[in-house]
């Protein structure tokens, strides 16, 4: 497998262009330096709401061609905000490549953010937020950020708060979008068939020449550290209850990272979609005995400190108290060293064969050397598997003793009140009524 | 229009496919795939789907193969599982409305295991009592978390009015919370012992394997695998179109938007419109930001976040549908623009760069479905599945290229008639 080059033009802009001629694909990305953790009161949601007003088109590519050229050619395009970064993709054909490279280019500098296409998009992220609405566990999820955040920007949701989304207006939007949409605040990725001194070539040409700006420090308030245990509830119309429990972990670059990983994946197995959780010891303890229909463990890796989070859907006829007490007592018998090296060498070997998965497409391996540049280096990638097999036994124990404890975690639960106010579990029809 | 020269060689056609029939009637399909350290395994039953269970044992095919993985002659639950998540793979089984599908993942070496793992659950399950019982209630609870999501029920309500009460498409594969706590262990094994067996069954084998080694396999662990009981194909009926405006509501209290999913009977994948039913969903709710729906709806108007259509296709009656989430307040208005866009599209033809721009894409896309072991596994599959015939990826570009805007406009009139549709709408209730 060809190796990552890492390029740096003139401007600041970082490019990284990694070889692979497995398939005839290309996959660009252009990930910028801002997120939803830099965004102040009164803004939340900007990052994402800028990401929207990107696909509204500029003077070289109008709205109605933007929206049409890259599936015209077979291509797929999209674009995420999180809480580190928002970012922007199209993965080609290989001969249509050239498309991709020019697009973000110009939409880096030349998106007008007309009034009437702000106001159109206003009420459309409404409603984007109104669909997360209608989750109850959308409810559960902001409440337990906001208590585990106090100051740090990871305490709103990337969505964004709905009094923010009223008021925010063109000129925020705009600002957003000229401060942070810089060559030196990007990260620009390839990843696909292609020789990579032409790719670097056209890359400098079509991104060489758009000035650098002095892109301010990001706004980033540290979190103060925890000084016990925090507890939420939420109530919300629904028949099904959920916990949550979630640790305060520090960032990726941290050495305590890839041990908790480890730790999480022997917990509740590996966090890939394409391996189950069946064997793990929380889904033993917890839905093989139905005290729970499921449980789930996630820690996304971050900036800067957040959370490792484990999440249950109480079983039928089951109580949130049972499910509280049985996920403590599994977490406590890890902190009394109660696990085997069996079950850290499977957690490893599910990684390997994760990781392996993970390179088959394109845009994947483009997305996976973009984000970790972003939080510190493209070369994690690529040192993954090894940092993961340098974590013993002991690092498990030892991140289970200093992180998973009670002090440390905020505690939710969903509290589901039914739905038959209103007759709401009732079906009407007007016509063949079977319901 | 040809299909790009630097693709040709590595396109899945019958000179690239190899294809096996074993003595049993299996069909079995590997495409070697070099550049990639996996395998993956995707196949199906042409029994075992929802079709053939009692309306008072709704949920009992999806129970019965999701039970599969529960336990086996010679491996208990948790055998299964660690056999597979040792060593990083992952196998299941499912079943739909008319038949099972099962596959896996694992890296190339664990093919043996794989498909060792895939032959014994689908011949030997046990149906323990005890985890009989707690599918039966991670599916009570899963039902339960459905009757509060808009969406679900939209569909749900959007099924149920659109077919008769007696035609499967009406119910839920799933079940539902009246029939699934009935369920019993013994109706699974009987279910399974009727309804599993080899006629007609395919399995594809796509990724970093000899493809010669691959029937050989498969013969040794299914190739005496006999079940005289299984019964034929069965097709299901066909359903006539609403002959009216039909309306359902399914208010759920503590919402803030509105769901809806409006439409018609659409036509099945081997019907010899649906190619052009296909391009016409694209234009009217698909293509660039979700068609001329989703700029009606979305871009111009503000008015939701998605908007969109969709066809069904698969072996029945699918529907072909309009869905969206919007304000409460904006709900007739959203629908109303929808409609708008159909009727516009069944009174003006289609132009010509519309239909340019989605043939192009339909063709266009074939390098990125192509990508993955799993891209080309559901390919192969859907070829075999809907008799497309193995050469179907070099014939695709032609027939696409064939369609006319006639065609388009013709499967938009045929479909939607005017003021002949069901619209099923959830969200808060209304005062």
């Amino acid at each position: 497998m060809s190796k990552v080059t890492k390029h740096v033009l003139d401007n600041g802009m970082t490019v990284l262009l990694k070889e692979v001629h497995a398939a005839p694909v290309v996959s660009w990305w252009v990930l910028y330096r801002i997120g939803s953790r830099n965004e102040r009161t009164g803004q939340t949601g900007i990052s994402h709401w800028v990401e929207h007003m990107m696909f509204k088109g500029t003077e070289q590519f109008p709205r109605e061609e933007l929206e049409k050229m890259i599936e015209r050619v077979g291509g797929s395009w999209n674009a995420q905000t999180s809480f580190d970064y928002t970012a922007y993709f199209e993965t080609m054909p290989a001969d249509q490549i050239d498309l991709a490279l020019r697009l973000e280019a110009d939409r880096m500098q030349n998106v007008a953010f007309k009034p009437e296409e702000v106001e159109s998009e206003r009420t459309v992220i409404i409603s984007e937020r109104q669909g997360l609405e209608n989750s109850p566990t959308f409810w559960l999820s902001e409440e337990m950020s906001a208590a585990a955040f106090r100051v740090h920007g990871y305490h709103h949701e990337i969505i964004g708060d709905m009094a923010d989304l009223t008021t925010m207006t063109r000129d925020d939007l705009y600002n957003h979008y000229r401060t942070y949409y810089a060559p030196n605040n990007a990260i620009a990725v390839a990843v696909g068939a292609f020789d990579t001194a032409d790719m670097l070539e056209k890359i400098n040409a079509l991104y060489g020449g758009i000035p650098a700006r002095d892109v301010p420090p990001l706004f980033s308030r540290p979190e103060p550290e925890q000084q016990g245990e925090r507890r939420i509830t939420v109530e919300r119309p629904g028949m099904n209850a959920f916990l949550e429990f979630a640790y305060r972990v520090p960032a990726a670059s941290h050495e305590d990272h890839y041990k908790l990983a480890v730790l999480a994946s022997v917990l509740c197995g590996p966090s890939s979609g394409s391996i189950d959780n069946k064997t793990s010891r929380l889904y033993r303890a917890l839905v093989e005995t139905g005290i729970a229909a499921s449980v789930d463990a996630s820690m996304y890796p971050s900036a800067d400190p957040y959370l490792l989070s484990f999440s249950v859907m109480a079983g039928e006829g089951r109580t949130l108290e049972e499910a509280e007490a049985e996920l403590e007592r599994q977490l406590a018998l890890v902190r009394d060293g109660d696990i085997s090296a069996a079950e850290v060498a499977k957690a490893k070997k599910q990684a390997r064969a994760a990781f392996a998965y993970s390179n088959e497409r394109v845009t994947g391996q483009a997305f996976r050397l973009a984000f970790y540049e972003n939080l510190g280096s493209y070369e994690w990638v690529e040192s993954y598997l090894d940092k993961l097999d340098a974590v013993s036994y002991e690092d498990v124990i030892a991140a289970a003793r200093k992180y998973l404890l009670p002090r440390n975690r905020v505690v939710g639960w969903l509290i589901p009140t039914g739905l038959d106010e209103d007759g709401g579990d009732e079906m009407e029809m007007d016509d063949d009524g079977e319901e | 229009m040809t299909v790009k020269s630097n693709l040709m060689h590595s396109l899945p056609t019958s000179e690239t496919i190899t294809r096996a029939t074993l003595p049993n009637g299996i069909t079995v399909l590997a495409y070697p795939n070099p550049s990639t350290q996996s395998v993956v395994v995707s196949g199906g039953l042409d029994g075992g789907g929802a079709i053939h269970e009692r309306p008072e044992h709704n949920g009992l095919a999806v129970l019965t193969a999701e039970a599969l993985m529960r336990g086996t002659q010679t491996r208990d639950f948790q055998t299964l599982a660690s056999a597979l998540e040792d060593v990083g793979a992952d196998f299941g089984v499912s079943a739909g409305v008319h038949g099972v599908s099962f596959g896996g993942k694992a890296l190339a070496e664990d093919l043996p295991l794989l498909v060792e793992i895939m032959a014994d659950v689908l011949r030997r399950p046990t149906f323990p009592a005890e985890h009989i019982d707690l599918l039966r209630r991670e599916t009570v609870t899963s039902l339960k978390y459905s009757l509060q999501d808009t969406r679900r029920q939209a569909s749900r309500a959007f099924r149920q009015a659109l077919y008769p009460a007696d035609h499967p498409y009406h119910r839920s594969a799933r079940g539902t919370l009246d029939t699934v706590p009935n369920l019993t262990a013994d109706m699974a094994a009987d279910f399974h012992a009727q309804h599993y067996g080899p006629t007609g069954m395919t399995v594809v084998v796509v990724g970093n394997i000899e493809a010669a080694q691959v029937a050989e396999l498969i013969q040794a662990k299914l190739g005496d695998w006999e079940n005289p009981r299984q019964p034929q194909w069965e097709p299901v009926s066909m359903v006539a179109q609403p002959d009216g405006v039909r309306q359902a509501y399914a208010p759920i209290p503590g919402k803030t938007q509105s769901d809806f999913v409006m439409g018609v009977v659409g036509p099945a994948r081997k019907a010899a419109d649906f190619q052009a039913a296909r391009i016409a969903n694209s234009v009217l709710g698909e293509f660039g930001m979700m068609g001329r729906i989703g700029e009606n709806v979305r871009v111009k108007n503000g008015m939701a976040y998605y908007a969109y259509s969709s066809l069904e296709g698969g072996h029945g009656p699918g529907a072909w549908l309009v869905s969206a989430g919007v304000n409460p307040a904006n709900v007739e208005r959203a629908i109303e623009l929808s409609l708008a866009q159909v009727r516009q599209m069944a009174e003006q033809h289609v132009n010509d760069d519309e239909l340019s721009d989605v043939k192009s894409y339909f063709t266009g896309r074939m390098p990125l479905q192509l990508e993955s072991n799993e891209g080309v596994a559901g390919t192969i599959l859907s070829m075999v599945e809907f008799d497309l015939g193995l050469d179907y990826l070099l014939h695709m570009p032609g027939i696409i290229d064939a369609i006319t805007r006639e065609d388009v406009v013709e499967a938009i009139r045929r479909y939607w008639q005017p003021d002949a549709y069901v619209v099923a709408v959830s969200g808060p209730p209304v005062a």
